[in-house]
C-alpha cells in the first residue's frame, strides 16, 4: 500500500516521474481518488507553501514541486470527474491589470481544480471590465484574484467597485491572494475572502461556498 | 564633454537619478499601461521625468525601456514597436542629457521563465537582449544597465548578449530579499553567488536595486564588497510600498535617504540612485549631502 506520505513527499521534491507513478500505484491499490488528492498532492503542496513563505525554498522549487502536482493530477482528474456529480462550484480567475505573475494563481486554479471545482482562467492582467463581464457570464460562485506588486494590487478595490456599479458584486464572493494581500486589505476593500496559500484557497472556496 | 562612463566612475561616486516608471504614474500613466511606449506616444513626459532629475543634480540619466525586450514588449502587445521604442527612448534621454550627462540603458527581466522552469528558450532570450542592446546604443546610450534581475540565468544571457552585441559597458544589478538564509534573490541566488557569475560574465559594474529600502541597500552592498573591488551601483526603493487610503505610499522620503546616503558610500557603493518611489527631491538631498 502506497503512504500518502510518500506521494506527498514526491510533491516537495518535485519528482513529477514519482508523483505520477505512486499515484497511479495508489488507485491501483483500491485507494480513492479524493484521498490520494487531499492527504497527498495536496499535503504535499501544503509544506511547499509554507517552507516557501519562510524563505527555506525559492522559486525553481515551488516551480518543480507544481509540475509534479500538474503530473500527478492528470492522472487523477479523469477519475474524479468520474466519481463526481457535478462540479462543486465554479470559480473565476485571474490576476489583476498590471500584473503579470501567475504562479500563485495557476497554483490555486490547479489545486481548485483537483479539489473539485470548475475553474474559468481569465489569465493575467486582467482588466476590470473582463473580471465583470466574466462574472456577469459565467454564472460563477466565486471570484478569485491574485497581485504580487502592493502597487498593482489596489487594482482589487477597482474590480470590486466596477462590480458594484454593475450590479454584479451580489453574484459573486471574492476572494483575494498574492504576496502583499493581507486579511485586513481583504476587508478594507470589500472582499469576502483572503487564503495566505493555495492549500487555504481552497479550505476559504469550500467554507465560503458551504456558508451560503 | 564627458569622459568614458567607466573613467568617470574611477573618480570617485557617481549620483545617478531615480524612479521612472512611479514618476510617469504620478505624470498620468495607469496601472497596466506599458510605460516603454510612452517614447513614442508621450515623449514629452518622458523628458520631463529627466529634466528634474538632470535639475536634481542627477549625472546619469536611465532611459525609459525597463520593458523593452520583444518578450515583455509582446505581454504589453507591442512587439512591432521593440527597436523604435528602445531607440527613442535612448535619444530622449539624450536629448535632455546633452554632452555632459549620462544616457543609462536600462533592460529589465523579460517576465517570463527560463526552461527548465518555463517555456523560454535561451535562444530566445539571447536574441531578445541582443535586439534590445543594439537599439539602446545606436539612440545614443554610454552604458548599457540590466536591472531588476533575480534569475541569475537570465542575467549572465542578458550580459553576454550585451557584450557581443554593443561595445557598451554594462551594469548588472539584480534584486535581493531578506529571509532566515539572508540575502537572496527569490529564484534563491545568494549574494557571493551572483557576484561570481558576474564577474567571470565581465560585467563592468555590479550591484543591487528595487525590492528594498535604502537601509537593506546598505547592508547589500556591505556583503557585495566582501567579494569584489568592482564598481558597485545601488539604487533603493523609496522603502516598501504600503497602502494608505487606497493609496500606494511609498514611506522613506527625501530626508530619510539623505541621512543614509553617506553610510551608502561607505559600504561601498560608487554609482547611488533611487528606484521605484524615489523622486527628484530623493536626488536633490543626497546631492546636498554628498556635496557637503
Amino acid at each position: 500500500m502506497v503512504a500518502f506520505q510518500k506521494i506527498a513527499d514526491s510533491i516537495i521534491l518535485g519528482n513529477a516521474k514519482l508523483a505520477r507513478d505512486l499515484t497511479e500505484q495508489a488507485l491501483q491499490d483500491g485507494l480513492s481518488p479524493q484521498e490520494i488528492l487531499e492527504n497527498g498532492l495536496i499535503a504535499g503542496m501544503n509544506v511547499v507553501g509554507v517552507r516557501f513563505r519562510k524563505n527555506e525554498i525559492y522559486v525553481p522549487e515551488v516551480l518543480i514541486s507544481a509540475r509534479a502536482m500538474k503530473a500527478a493530477l492528470e492522472n487523477l482528474s479523469p477519475m474524479l470527474t468520474q466519481t463526481k456529480v457535478k462540479p462543486k462550484g465554479k470559480v473565476i480567475l485571474g490576476t489583476v491589470k498590471g500584473d503579470l505573475h501567475d504562479i500563485g494563481k495557476n497554483l490555486v486554479g490547479m489545486m481548485l481544480e483537483g479539489a473539485g471545482f470548475e475553474i474559468v482562467d481569465l489569465g493575467i492582467d486582467v482588466s476590470p471590465e473582463k473580471f465583470a463581464s466574466a462574472v456577469e457570464q459565467e454564472n460563477a460562485n466565486i471570484l478569485g484574484m491574485s497581485a504580487l506588486l502592493t502597487t498593482t494590487m489596489i487594482g482589487m478595490k477597482t474590480v470590486i467597485d466596477t462590480l458594484a456599479v454593475g450590479n454584479l458584486r451580489d453574484k459573486v464572493q471574492v476572494i483575494v491572494g498574492g504576496a502583499p494581500v493581507t486579511q485586513h486589505y481583504c476587508e478594507e476593500i470589500g472582499a469576502d475572502g483572503y487564503a495566505p496559500d493555495s492549500a487555504s484557497a481552497v479550505d476559504l472556496v469550500k467554507a465560503l461556498l458551504d456558508s451560503k | 564633454m564627458r569622459k568614458s562612463y567607466l573613467e568617470r566612475l574611477k573618480e570617485g561616486t557617481l549620483l545617478a537619478d531615480g524612479a521612472m516608471g512611479t514618476r510617469l504614474q504620478s505624470k498620468g500613466l495607469s496601472a497596466g499601461e506599458c510605460p516603454d511606449r510612452w517614447n513614442l506616444t508621450n515623449s514629452e513626459k518622458v523628458k520631463e521625468v529627466h529634466r528634474e532629475y538632470v535639475l536634481a543634480g542627477a549625472e546619469s540619466l536611465i532611459t525609459n525601456t525597463f520593458g523593452g525586450t520583444r518578450t515583455k514588449l509582446t505581454q504589453c502587445g507591442y512587439p512591432e514597436k521593440q527597436w523604435e521604442i528602445n531607440f527613442r527612448g535612448a535619444e530622449i534621454a539624450r536629448e535632455i542629457a546633452g554632452d555632459d550627462i549620462y544616457v543609462v540603458g536600462s533592460i529589465g527581466p523579460m517576465g517570463k521563465f527560463l526552461a527548465p522552469f518555463g517555456d523560454m528558450a535561451e535562444a530566445d532570450a539571447a536574441r531578445d537582449f541582443k535586439e534590445q542592446a543594439k537599439a539602446l546604443d545606436a539612440g545614443g546610450a554610454d552604458v548599457l544597465q540590466i536591472e531588476t534581475m533575480t534569475d541569475l540565468n537570465e542575467i549572465v544571457i542578458a550580459v553576454r548578449a550585451v557584450k557581443e552585441s554593443t561595445n557598451l559597458p554594462v551594469i548588472a544589478s539584480m534584486t535581493f530579499d531578506k529571509g532566515q538564509k539572508g540575502y537572496r534573490t527569490v529564484m534563491g541566488i545568494d549574494v557571493p553567488t551572483a557576484v561570481a557569475a558576474l564577474i567571470k560574465e565581465n560585467a563592468d559594474v555590479l550591484g543591487s536595486n528595487c525590492g528594498n529600502g535604502i537601509d537593506e541597500l546598505i547592508e547589500i552592498m556591505v556583503e557585495m564588497r566582501r567579494y569584489t573591488d568592482f564598481p558597485l551601483l545601488a539604487k533603493p526603493n523609496a522603502g516598501i510600498p504600503v497602502i494608505q487610503k487606497g493609496e500606494v505610499v511609498y514611506t522613506q522620503g527625501p530626508d530619510y535617504f539623505a541621512a543614509r546616503v553617506q553610510k551608502l558610500v561607505q559600504a561601498g557603493a560608487t554609482v547611488i540612485g533611487g528606484c521605484c518611489g524615489t523622486t527628484p527631491d530623493h536626488i536633490r538631498a543626497m546631492a546636498l549631502e554628498l556635496n557637503k
